[in-house]
């Protein structure tokens, strides 16, 4: 292995003086970020921190479909009072709307009351039992706003800055600049649950895409049912020895081959079939939670890998501990144009007491510091009703809820109209929240680029602030 | 006929290269000045700082910033070098590197020698560039120009690669396949001093050959099997894909397959075929999500027209328009809504399902057929019409008529027929004293209902069912359908909520050449006349972009790197000279296959690819191309040659998309409606990687582990990572599986008797190469400890031939199979099988 290893210096060296341009640098490209045959995990272009990162890795939960702020976290006693009547023409007028075209637009009261917990006093729905109890560890930021109204486009725009198809998403941006600390998992993980509800709108792959970075930021999607990660599994009849067979001899004939062709792709690919053959074994074990004692298994509320949100917190946290960089939650079926009441309930049911035990699981384990958690969906929903009994898509005010590495706990910053319709104090963009997010990772958002079209891509495009208020 | 000068291993250092060349200010200058001061001081006036631009060099002198010949007294210099925070350029706030010494020591060297500007390469007129003549021979003006450049570096390019590679590098350029040993071993031992021409012929005349090209294009115009926005819905296009095949089989000239995807529809008696080919501008992102606005989207398939016009033809980035000027070029805001004005005439619904398209027949015999049922229909009528208005004329026709059994009966309808009260009136007159009107008022109600009648009605349906059901069978094609065309506004900041915007007609891009007046002086220009200008002599852009992105496919690179950007913030050419001779070459005749023809035909094509570390220390990006490019397969190549070698390949041409193997449940995340993969059965399951259903937002995850793009967008240049997912796919996906059981099938029946001549006959089979002692030596210890283990545990044995729909030979034992399916597999995991050397 100590020729591979010399070789495979020596083409980096050569490589690494030259690396002007990332995209089309066919052949070499994979040498940019190595990750070596020998456990090395994987590094990013951004060799020093351009700030002091106060976050190693980031959680971040989408609830997916348009979580209602005015049924979680932005109480709104004015929008209670004038329930039933129109909503002013002032506020509405000329803007975009999603099914309530052409609709009589009529106010809708949050559906369920509100309680404020904690020294600070964290205002959020009287539903929540667990949540409560980590109320002073919680930024709420209630003046989010988006650019995309419908899901699939608003899904893009909070993934990557923009709603045109193509762009990278934040899990890869975040990779492609620190990679990951882990040497047998991949940097970007996505984990899909769905609701009881059955409002389970698509999520596109392009969710977690690298686009125009190399390959290896994409995202890996971990599957509660069939194999884990794509193609894991041995074909059947091949035993874990004999798989070990034929990835020996594939590097071993590799390996003569470079020698004649002096290829640095061909130690990458070697380095590759010796990932795949640890991830073969490292999914699995993460997987399976039986070395988890039964009363962590129990404050989430979760029997094991069952493809549910409380299965997929506690996941979460495994692969926090093993270093994997940045791990993307999507919970389904939050979209509730009708039967918000009941939905909603549902709802934080399933997301209590695991977003609860989540904190307080990262606390006992001293990770709670250097991880990032990010909770919100796409969008939120409109203060009027629909049909009576539910709430239309919403861009223009929505809260998203953040803790852990490097926020300020107990704190609620900025705040929507009366109405629960514009974000008007502190107005809080995605751009801001991605900007915040890169921040705390040691990242400067307007220096973490990538030269594509002739032009130096970002996450937050030509925007985006520090909003350093929510800082601790 | 080798034509270069060669010198085994003449490496000269790097010190030996020519001193300082003159300064150019395209190649050396405007790099500089575009990344680090256009974004404020360039052609977007409204972010423009200090009203100062330095793309005119008249107002940067007048403005002070240079003065020609004296650096030290140029502002810019001043302003670079400065201590001072608040005048410092470029200012800490653009987070913008400070200029390196280099970089300052240009900009120095272009100002002492007096400051002078030229224009963009790319946006200058095209004109022919004389073929240099360098010393060593060459008969191939694409040598010349390469040598020229080689010898003024003092760089000797690498000897002709041996047969078996070049042989193998040709097929998987030309085809995207191996070459069968058989074809190897023919070449190798061709004596004809012409045997490598007559290679590229062959190959060049191959019907696979459009197949490969075809791959390029399509993810360059966005080629996908479903609608991408949402839930992602099919749409009828793949009759498109074949058309694209079919046009680079048949080498049809570049500016007809321009004009016939842009503006098929609009061309005089256009063909099926042409209209077909119009199906290009329906293969955008479209919606069916509920609460979309149609107004948003209009907006939004507009600007995915244009990026993808800007980007496929004009080869850049027009789309950087769609809410300001652009930065860095002279496309303007207007440009933007001009060229989308082109468009507006295409009639598509804004929301919601694409619809089954139109039906196509795809050979001639369906071409009649189809006539034949769809002529039916109307003559059944006409038959019907006949009888009907014979029948009234009998004494007796209406004797009785109430009891006539109802033609239609409900489930709780009367019995008999429904009579209208204005029928029933004239019925009830005497028959001499009806009008003619009323007359004429019997015969639809006795063609209708009549009982005697009902043979002629069934007829009806019938052939209306036959009809139908014969469309049902056939290939449909979203075609273009132009109509009154939709108002196009520029769009202020890109809102499509701002109507302030004034209304924009066709136009092209003002900057370059206009298009023809228009006939009259008046009216409004379409497609057909952006098609024509597209591809007009005097566009600067399109052959440049086309003739760069065609040398990429056989050279590993661009000779402008950026394939996606020609405009001012892409990448120089290396040989600006070479491209604009190759760009001129392919306008005379847009002869695609005599450019590719000339391409592969170069001692430049056919150099060795091995890389010693000190030619990869002089020129890592073979920027001087004295070498040739190694790179991994594009992901339907490296399917296509699995299926290849181990013999499974259905090498049928076109057709609709089909589905082989995919992990279940990967489409989980889909909805409206919830949908699972339906795997194919038979020989469709073998079909090429080009022909798997592409689904934009779950595109087949074997493709997309080697790069393949979701072909939401326009991709011009493939990423080619190496990645852990790679090896899983290669490792264990049924497909790769299935390949190396019937891979060792044939190697048994066909490999010969002994052991080791079967492991040499596949190892040929793969890379086309005889395997080295060693090599076999680590295959045979593969062979002889599974064969042990799997006779050990025969029904391991079993459940791997399990594998796939391919039924396994019963004259071979399953454990010994089994241990030649590792074998296989290793064979197949190669990274020499995956790689075009």
């Amino acid at each position: 292995m100590t020729t591979l290893e010399a070789l495979k210096l020596h083409q980096r060296r050569t490589f690494l003086t030259n690396s002007c341009r990332g995209v089309g640098a066919l052949a070499l490209s994979s040498l940019l970020t190595p990750r070596a045959a020998n456990g090395e995990s994987p590094r990013g272009v951004i060799l020093k921190p351009h700030v002091a990162p106060k976050a190693k890795r980031v959680i971040f939960m989408v609830m997916a479909g348009g979580a209602s702020h005015l049924e979680l976290f932005d109480n709104k006693p004015e929008l209670k009072k004038r329930n039933g009547e129109v909503m002013p023409e002032s506020i509405t007028k000329g803007q975009p709307i999603a099914q309530l075209q052409n609709n009589k637009l009529i106010c809708f009261a949050p559906q369920w009351g509100f309680k404020k917990h904690g020294k600070s006093g964290q205002e959020m729905n009287e539903l929540f039992k667990f949540l409560p109890e980590v109320a002073d560890d919680l930024c709420i930021v209630r003046s989010c706003k988006t650019e995309a109204i419908n899901h699939d486009p608003a899904h893009t725009f909070m993934n990557t800055g923009s709603s045109v198809s193509g762009r990278p998403s934040m899990g890869s941006w975040l990779t492609y600049g620190i990679g990951a600390e882990s040497a047998d998992l991949p940097g970007f993980v996505v984990l899909t649950s769905n609701g009881r509800g059955g409002q389970n709108q698509p999520i596109a792959s392009r969710q977690w895409s690298a686009a125009f970075l190399p390959g290896k930021h994409q995202g890996v999607q971990l599957r509660g049912k069939g194999d884990p990660v794509l193609y894991l599994t041995n074909p059947p009849g091949v035993g874990s020895d004999q798989q070990k067979d034929v990835i020996d001899a594939v590097a071993k004939l590799n390996q003569m081959q470079n020698a004649a062709v002096d290829d640095p792709e061909i130690a990458t690919r070697i380095g590759q079939y010796e990932l795949a053959f640890k991830m073969q074994t490292s999914v699995p074990n993460l997987m399976d939670m039986k070395d988890e004692p039964a009363k962590v298994m129990e404050s989430y509320g979760t029997k094991g890998s069952d493809g549910s949100f409380a299965a997929n917190c506690l996941l979460a946290r495994r692969m926090a501990q093993k270093g994997v960089r940045f791990i993307q939650l999507y919970h389904r079926d939050w979209d509730h144009h009708g039967g918000i009441k009941d939905g909603i309930k549902l709802k934080i049911e399933e997301i209590d007491q695991p977003l609860a035990a989540l904190v307080k699981d990262l606390k006992r384990l001293g990770m709670f510091e250097d991880t990032l958690i990010v909770l919100t969906g796409e969008f939120g929903r409109t203060p009027m009703s629909q049909g009576g009994s539910g709430r239309d898509h919403h861009m223009k005010g929505f809260s998203v809820l953040l803790a852990g590495g490097g926020i300020k706990g107990g704190v609620s910053y900025g705040a929507t109209d009366e109405f629960g319709y514009n974000a008007e104090e502190k107005v809080f963009p995605i751009h801001d929240l991605h900007a915040t997010m890169l921040h705390l990772l040691g990242i400067d958002h307007e220096r973490l680029t990538y030269k594509f079209q002739g032009r130096d891509y970002r996450l937050t495009d030509v925007h985006g602030h520090v909003v350093k208020d929510i800082l601790a | 006929m080798r034509t270069f000068l060669t010198l085994a291993c003449a490496l000269l250092p790097a010190s030996t290269f020519a001193a300082e060349p003159p300064i150019d200010f395209a190649r050396d200058v405007r790099p500089i000045l575009s990344s680090q001061c256009f974004q404020c001081h360039g052609p977007d006036e409204k972010v423009r700082k200090a009203k100062l631009r330095l793309d005119i060099r008249e107002d940067a002198i007048k403005a002070g910033v240079f003065v020609p010949g004296k650096p030290d007294e140029s502002e810019l210099i001043k302003r670079i070098h400065t201590t001072e925070p608040e005048l410092r350029m470029p200012p800490a706030k653009s987070k913008k590197p400070p200029l390196t010494e280099t970089q300052v020591n240009t900009l120095r060297r272009w100002i002492a020698d007096g400051a002078k500007y030229s224009e963009h390469w790319a946006f200058t007129p095209l004109k022919r560039p004389e073929v240099p003549k360098p010393q060593a021979q060459s008969t191939n003006p694409i040598d010349a120009f390469i040598l020229a450049r080689l010898e003024k570096e003092g760089v000797t390019p690498l000897k002709e690669t041996d047969r078996v590679t070049l042989i193998r590098r040709l097929s998987f350029d030309l085809t995207g396949l191996p070459p069968k040993p058989e074809d190897v071993r023919a070449f190798v031992n061709d004596k004809d001093p012409k045997a490598y021409e007559k290679l590229v012929e062959k190959l060049l005349a191959s019907p696979h050959y459009g197949e490969r090209m075809a791959v390029w294009w399509l993810d360059l115009v966005r080629y996908a099997d479903s609608a991408g926005y949402h839930s992602d819905n099919p749409i009828n296009v793949s009759p498109y894909r074949d058309y694209v095949i079919q046009s680079f089989n048949t080498n049809k000239p570049f500016d007809q397959f321009t004009t016939e995807q842009l503006a098929g529809d609009l061309l005089p008696n256009a063909t099926l075929q042409q209209k077909i080919a119009s199906a290009y501008n329906r293969l955008l992102q479209t919606t069916e999500e509920g609460g979309a606005q149609a107004k948003e989207y209009i907006a939004k398939y507009s600007a995915d027209r244009v990026r993808n016009y800007g980007q496929v033809w004009l080869g850049g980035t027009i789309m950087c328009a769609e809410c300001h000027n652009h930065k860095f070029d002279p496309y303007t805001h207007a440009d933007f809504y001009s060229v989308a004005a082109f468009f507006a005439d295409i009639q598509e619904p804004s929301i919601g399902n694409r619809g089954p398209g139109t039906p196509v027949p795809a050979t001639p015999e369906q071409q009649a057929e189809l006539k034949r049922v769809g002529d039916a229909v109307p003559a059944a009528q006409a038959k019907l019409e006949a009888a009907a208005t014979k029948y009234i004329a009998g004494a007796k026709a209406f004797e009785d008529y109430e009891k006539w059994p109802n033609p239609t009966p409900a489930k709780k309808g009367p019995a008999t027929v429904v009579v209208p009260a204005d029928v029933k009136a004239i019925l009830a007159k005497d028959p001499d004293k009806r009008t003619p009107a009323e007359v004429a008022k019997l015969v639809p109600f006795a063609r209708d209902n009549a009982p005697s009648l009902k043979p002629d009605r069934d007829a009806v349906v019938a052939a209306n069912k036959a009809k139908t059901d014969y469309e049902l069978v056939l290939p449909r094609v979203l075609m273009t359908q132009s109509g009154p065309p939709r108002v196009v506004r520029i769009l202020p900041r890109g809102n499509w909520l701002d109507d302030s915007g004034p209304i924009m007609k066709p136009n092209t891009p003002a900057f370059l050449p206009p298009l023809p007046p228009l006939a009259g002086g008046a009216g409004r220009y379409n497609r057909l006349d952006l098609a024509k200008w597209t591809t007009s002599a005097e566009n600067p852009l399109v052959a440049r972009a086309v003739a760069n992105r065609l040398w990429k496919l056989f050279f590993g690179y661009g000779i402008a790197r950026s394939l996606e950007e020609t405009g001012v913030q892409g990448e120089q050419p290396t040989h600006p000279e070479l491209l604009d001779w190759l760009a001129t070459e392919y306008q005379t005749k847009w002869d695609t296959k005599q450019l590719i023809r000339l391409l592969v035909l170069s001692s430049t094509y056919r150099q060795a690819s091995v890389e010693t570390p000190a030619v990869r220390e002089r020129d890592p990006m073979n920027k001087l191309f004295a070498r040739q490019t190694r790179a991994r397969l594009d992901a339907e190549f490296i399917r296509d040659t699995a299926l290849s070698v181990s013999g499974l390949l259905n090498p049928q041409i076109g057709g609709a998309s089909v589905k082989p193997y995919q992990p279940l449940g990967y489409w989980a995340a889909l909805n409206f409606p919830v949908r699972e993969w339906q795997k194919d059965t038979g020989d469709k399951v073998y079909r090429r990687g080009m022909y798997t259903h592409w689904q934009r937002t779950f595109p087949h995850p074997a493709m997309v582990a080697f790069d393949a793009p979701s072909r939401e967008e326009c991709t011009c240049d493939r990423p080619k990572s190496n990645i852990p997912q790679q090896a899983l796919v290669l490792l264990n996906d049924p497909e790769f599986v299935e390949a190396a059981k019937a891979f060792a099938s044939k190697t048994l029946k066909d490999g010969g008797a002994m052991d080791g001549a079967r492991v040499m006959w596949a190892f040929e089979r793969a890379v086309n190469r005889t395997a080295k002692p060693a090599e076999l030596e680590v295959l045979m210890e593969v062979l002889n400890k599974h064969r042990k283990q799997f006779a050990d545990k025969p029904e391991d044995a079993k459940k791997l031939l399990g594998v796939g729909d391919l039924a396994i030979p019963k004259d071979v034992k399953p454990e010994e199979l089994a241990a030649w399916v590792s074998v296989c597999r290793v064979i197949l995991n190669l990274h020499e099988t995956i790689t075009r050397q």
